[in-house]
């Protein structure tokens, strides 16, 4: 499988006062198109300066980084937004929605800077929302839902724009231990059916153990980059769960 | 044009969230872009005012008054002597050619009777040129002919005050009034002027013709019968009066026979000239308010930043996250703007109702008129959207170079 994420002699700086603190250490990283990857490791390791950096949020000190073949480095602040808004979808640990939004807008985000019409917007934001789940919520607004369904109008909205990769930061720290297994499965389907490159930071092994590779990071180097052979399967895990009383049902 | 309308909604929304926060900081606005209407309505009322007192008294009017003649040393002041007749007006329309029109004129104080009533006002003995110079026009019956000059026929046209005071709201015309025991008919009455710009009351007067006034009821001058106490002189229009002037004092020097290095003794005035300084020294307040007026809509500006500045540091996370979604530095940047643009122009609108209301009121109920004109409440809205924008831009800016991670990080 051809690489959709190529990092070469990646070196990241920060200056904190007079002293220089090196982030990342030297890095070189493949990851192919259509893995599903668990970045790994104990705070200051790097692995949330790397996620930034995969993100288009940040730039390398010094190394290269393609992404889907274009080289980043180069690019100004707005094409790297662009580039973002095309290929990258984002996850965040606090699902960042808008308050006082419906469900439908926030998902809408990230074509609101597209030349996209009203009318496909609201269509693929209802499609989106109909891949995790969530069909006839659209006019909910977060505080009208629970921390499972918000995280998974995030999801929607990551993928709303057709993104190559989705980078989920601690996707699952803020939900309870079920939900965090119905947004894996989600995570696992969209990389299966949809060919998503998944790409997830994480500290807990229980949510590594879904993905197919794990990279593990310590004082800003790779220490271990392991191939699970046999990831688990979110979906089994759910049926195999004790159902709760108010547990909606996850659309696969 | 799609993205504006997208930016608009999201303004909208954003200031529906903080509605009272939005309605104080528009409220600087209203205040100055109401306080500028009113206040140059006031200005532009009080300038219309003055205009409207010059356009009374005629347009292009130049007054010759005699007098000025030193008799072994003595200077006395204009109009001290007679020295200018008649015969002075009719060459003075004769050859002077930026002249369009000369009526000599004199006035004396009477007493007027009729029936019971009686009042006393001044008389103006003028000739029917007098009516084209002053602009007058009549409410009723006619002005005298010069016919009833050279006949020096016993006929009046009163003032509305006179008639006022003498007829009530009877029409005068046809009726005989009593002018220093000399019955005189009634022939019109002149359409009312109000003041004048020097605060006299226009039509507080009787005219007669001028052979009459002299005649019976002001008492000639004997020494010389023709003699009148002013000159006035309408131009041919407002460029040609300084050729007018030029033209006068030549012909009434040669015609006086005054040598060269000696002094006029006649005086000419440009009236026109002195009311216009009136004018412009009424225009200049009416800027002047409006300046200070403008003041408080830099004030209601520097609220809309201030307040911008709070929106940006409370969304600091929201525009981590739509820079993050991939906005562009100009989607930011025009987004808040554009909600600073919206803040300064429904403030705008508002303030110019409440500036429409507000000098509505002032002319209601302290008795001033005021005009607002169109093109103030454009250059109201216009300078309210400009408010916008001037202040709206650094809040914007701050906005739209956050570092994303930064802006996503924040607490």
């Amino acid at each position: 499988m051809a690489a959709v994420i190529e990092i070469r002699d990646l070196v990241k700086d920060y200056a904190l006062g007079d002293l220089p603190v090196h982030v990342l250490k030297n890095i070189s990283l493949e990851i192919a198109r259509g893995d599903f990857v668990a970045i790994m490791g104990p705070s200051g390791s790097g692995k949330s300066t790397l996620m930034n950096i995969l993100g288009c949020l940040d730039k390398p000190t010094s190394g290269t980084y393609k992404l889907d073949g274009v080289s980043v480095g180069p690019l100004s602040r707005d094409e790297l937004a662009e580039i973002r808004n095309k290929k990258i979808g984002f996850v965040f640990q606090q699902f960042n929605l808008l308050a006082r939004t419906s469900a439908s807008e926030n998902v809408e985000l990230p074509l609101l800077y597209t030349d996209m019409g009203a009318a496909e917007r609201h269509d693929r934001a209802a499609k989106a929302l109909l891949a995790v789940g969530l069909a006839g919520r659209e006019a909910h607004q977060p505080s009208q839902l629970s921390g499972g369904q918000q995280q998974r109008v995030a999801i929607a909205r990551a993928l709303v724009n057709n993104p190559r990769i989705i980078l989920a930061d601690e996707p699952t720290g803020a939900v309870d231990s079920r939900t965090s297994v119905e947004i894996l499965a989600i995570f696992q389907r969209l990389n299966r059916d949809e060919g998503i490159t998944m790409i997830a930071v994480t500290h807990d092994p229980d949510v590594a153990a879904y993905a197919n590779r794990n990279i593990h990071f310590k004082d800003g180097k790779i220490q271990l980059d392991e191939v699970l052979a046999h990831a688990r399967d979110a979906q089994k895990d759910l049926e195999s769960l004790p159902a709760e009383a108010d547990a909606e049902l996850v659309a696969v | 044009m799609n993205k504006l309308l997208v930016s608009v909604k999201i303004a909208l929304r954003a200031l529906r969230v903080n509605g009272t926060r939005s309605a104080l900081t528009m409220l600087g606005i209203v205040i100055g872009v109401a306080a500028v209407i009113a206040m140059v309505g006031v200005g532009t009322g009080a300038t219309a005012r003055i205009e409207a007192q010059i356009q009374s008294i005629g347009s292009n009017l130049i007054i010759v008054l005699p007098g000025s003649i030193s008799s072994n040393g003595v200077r006395l002041g204009s109009g001290g002597v007679a020295t200018l007749t008649e015969d002075d007006a009719k060459a003075i329309a004769a050859e002077c050619p930026s002249v369009a029109a000369v009526a000599p004129s004199v006035r004396g104080g009477v007493q007027v009777v009729f029936g019971s009533n009686n009042w006393a006002t001044s008389v103006q003995g003028v000739t029917p040129d007098y009516m084209t110079i002053r602009d007058y026009t009549m409410r009723s019956g006619q002005f005298f002919t010069n016919q009833d000059v050279d006949a020096a026929a016993k006929v009046a046209v009163l003032g509305q005050t006179v008639v006022q005071k003498l007829f009530g709201d009877s029409d005068p015309t046809g009726q005989v009034a009593i002018i220093k025991n000399v019955p005189f008919t009634v022939v019109g009455v002149l359409t009312p002027k109000g003041q004048s710009p020097s605060g006299q009351d226009q039509d507080d007067i009787i005219l007669l013709p001028i052979s009459t006034a002299k005649q019976k009821v002001l008492g000639g001058n004997r020494a010389n019968a023709k003699a009148v106490s002013t000159l006035m002189v309408q131009a041919s229009g407002p460029a040609a009066m300084a050729q007018a002037q030029q033209e006068m004092e030549a012909l009434l020097r040669e015609r006086h026979r005054i040598l060269e290095g000696q002094e006029d003794d006649f005086t000419i005035r440009n009236l026109t000239e002195v009311f216009a300084a009136q004018e412009s020294s009424a225009q200049v307040m009416s800027i002047l308010l409006g300046a200070i007026a403008s003041v408080s809509l830099i004030v209601g500006g520097i609220g809309i930043m201030n307040i911008m500045l709070v929106s940006v540091t409370e969304r600091t996370r929201e525009i981590g996250l739509r820079q993050a979604v991939g906005a562009k530095t100009r989607d930011i940047l025009s987004q808040f703007l554009v909600e600073a643009v919206t803040l300064s122009l429904l403030g705008g609108m508002i303030g110019i109702v409440t500036g429409l209301a507000a000098s509505a009121l002032i002319s209601h109920f302290a008795q001033w008129s005021t005009q607002v004109s169109l093109l103030s409440i454009l250059m109201a809205f216009v300078f309210s959207a400009l408010v916008g924008v001037f202040f709206g831009y650094y809040p914007a800016r701050k906005a739209a170079f956050l570092d994303p991670i930064e802006a996503l990080r924040y607490e």
